[in-house]
């Protein structure tokens, strides 16, 4: 018997699915923001010179990276409420996306440092600029400029990592598809659907990442 | 007092020591070439004046003030002592003016408006007016390297230290470069240069310095180290030079 593809069944659930491209983007813009504002920082301090400080960054990210995303995910969920730390889904799917691109993103962020020549530096340091001056005005931009499309591909994946998070229950795009797969049993429908949905949400998150990059690197005078 | 004193400097990396004991004394308005074979010492002790290389033992005095390697202390320093460096080491993302202005503004927090105009009086004075919004990657060597003398200057270095400001140059760019150098000397900069430019050293410098496997081995005014070496060592160095 072969199967009749009936794609009108999602129609009725649309308002869930939307729902659920609501939260993944929510998800993915709060993890991308300060996951990658976490990999700067955490790049910064991983060439401190205080060797505590550069050693507690370096278990974090060999901690994140050798570990699977989803037992983060329930050991911040299901894990820190021991502790007393209670966090909503969303809050909980939010925070370990953060930990997880900050990880990884202060790799990224370290290896453009490290590009940075020493002359760049020593330059700045006659200049008598200090620690902070050389890492903000000299250091930073052009660092990002030669990781930035390293970044953005592991802002991607992140974004599509969220999915994981339907096993807490945040209610994101794909616990919207499983949710209603479960009520009208079309599985290839809706996940045919899902599918193209998290396509269309990775060439637009990959457009905006490279248009924020364009102007975060441009040139601002022309000769 | 001079303005620059080295007493006792002794400077390791591992195993090899690079600077054996060197005294010192740079006066106001002096300009001294370090001269020497590769590996002599002179760009590591031109380095341990500003503090970007560290020393084992001995002191830097730098305005009547002892250089400790404290943050502080080293930043005080940098601000009396300017660099130009074999590679330029331009900052890529910004423009000539961008570059020159950048530390006026953030280190000594004078307001853009005073920085811009330094810069540009400084640019202008090394012939760079109409170069100012140009990326260091439009520009050619020479221009480079005249933008970073611009750059030092413009934060009013009392001394200004130049390593090797020709070497990584074309043939044809050098002379734009020693020209600004030979300025900058008849203005009455205190200048102390590493150079392989012997010629220019020879017109431009009251003092040469001549190095020799981590000490200073000669030194006197140039006329003299060339024309009347004291030891087999400077001799065989000129003598190299002229054949």
């Amino acid at each position: 018997m072969a199967y009749q593809f009936d794609f009108g069944s999602i129609l009725p659930h649309w308002k869930l699915l939307l729902d659920g491209v609501v939260l993944t983007t929510e998800l993915a813009a709060v993890g991308a923001v300060a996951g990658v504002g976490l990999g700067i920082l955490g790049a910064w301090a991983r060439s401190s010179r205080i060797p505590v400080i550069s050693q507690i960054v370096a278990v974090y990210v060999e901690l994140i990276r050798n570990t699977p995303f989803l037992v983060q995910l329930f050991f911040i969920f299901f894990g820190l409420p021991a502790l007393g730390v209670k966090l909503s889904e969303f809050q909980a799917a939010a925070l370990a996306m953060v930990i997880n691109l900050g990880a990884y993103s202060t790799e990224i962020v370290r290896a453009g440092i490290q590009a940075i020549p020493q002359g760049q530096i020593e330059a700045a340091q006659s200049l008598a600029m200090n620690r902070v001056q050389i890492f903000r005005y000299i250091v930073i931009r052009p660092a990002l400029k030669k990781i930035w499309p390293a970044l953005s591909s592991q802002v991607v994946i992140v974004m599509l990592g969220s999915s994981v998070c339907s096993q807490i229950a945040a209610e994101e795009l794909t616990f919207a598809a499983n949710y209603i797969q479960g009520m009208n049993f079309r599985a290839f429908e809706v996940y045919f659907v899902t599918t193209g949905m998290y396509l269309v949400m990775s060439i637009v998150l990959r457009q905006i990442l490279k248009i924020f990059g364009n102007f975060l690197f441009e040139r601002r005078h022309h000769a | 007092m001079s303005l620059v004193e080295l007493h006792a400097i002794h400077k390791s990396f591992g195993a090899v020591q690079v600077l054996k004991g060197i005294d010192l004394k740079i006066d106001e308005g002096q300009v001294i070439a370090l001269i020497g074979r590769s590996g002599s010492g002179k760009s590591t002790l031109l380095r341990t004046i500003n503090g970007l290389e560290t020393i084992d033992d001995g002191t830097i005095m730098v305005a009547g003030k002892k250089v400790g390697d404290h943050d502080t202390d080293l930043l005080d320093l940098r601000l009396n002592v300017g660099m130009v460096f074999q590679q330029f080491n331009l900052f890529p993302h910004y423009t000539a003016l961008e570059n020159v202005m950048l530390s006026p503004q953030v280190v000594k927090k004078q307001s853009k408006a005073e920085a811009r105009a330094i810069a540009e009086e400084m640019l202008t004075k090394v012939g760079l007016a109409d170069k100012m919004t140009h990326y260091p990657d439009q520009l050619s060597g020479g221009q480079q390297q005249r933008v970073a003398i611009a750059r030092a200057l413009a934060m009013k270095p009392r001394v200004l230290l130049c390593d090797e400001v020709t070497s990584a140059l074309d043939p044809e760019l050098v002379n734009e470069v020693l020209a600004v150098v030979r300025q900058l000397a008849e203005e009455g900069m205190t200048l102390v240069m590493v150079t392989h430019e012997m010629r220019f050293a020879r017109e431009v410098c009251d003092t040469l310095v001549f190095m020799h496997h981590g000490r200073i081995h000669e030194k006197g005014a140039p006329e003299a180290v060339f024309a009347n070496p004291k030891t087999p060592e400077l001799a065989n160095f000129v003598g190299g030079l002229a054949g």
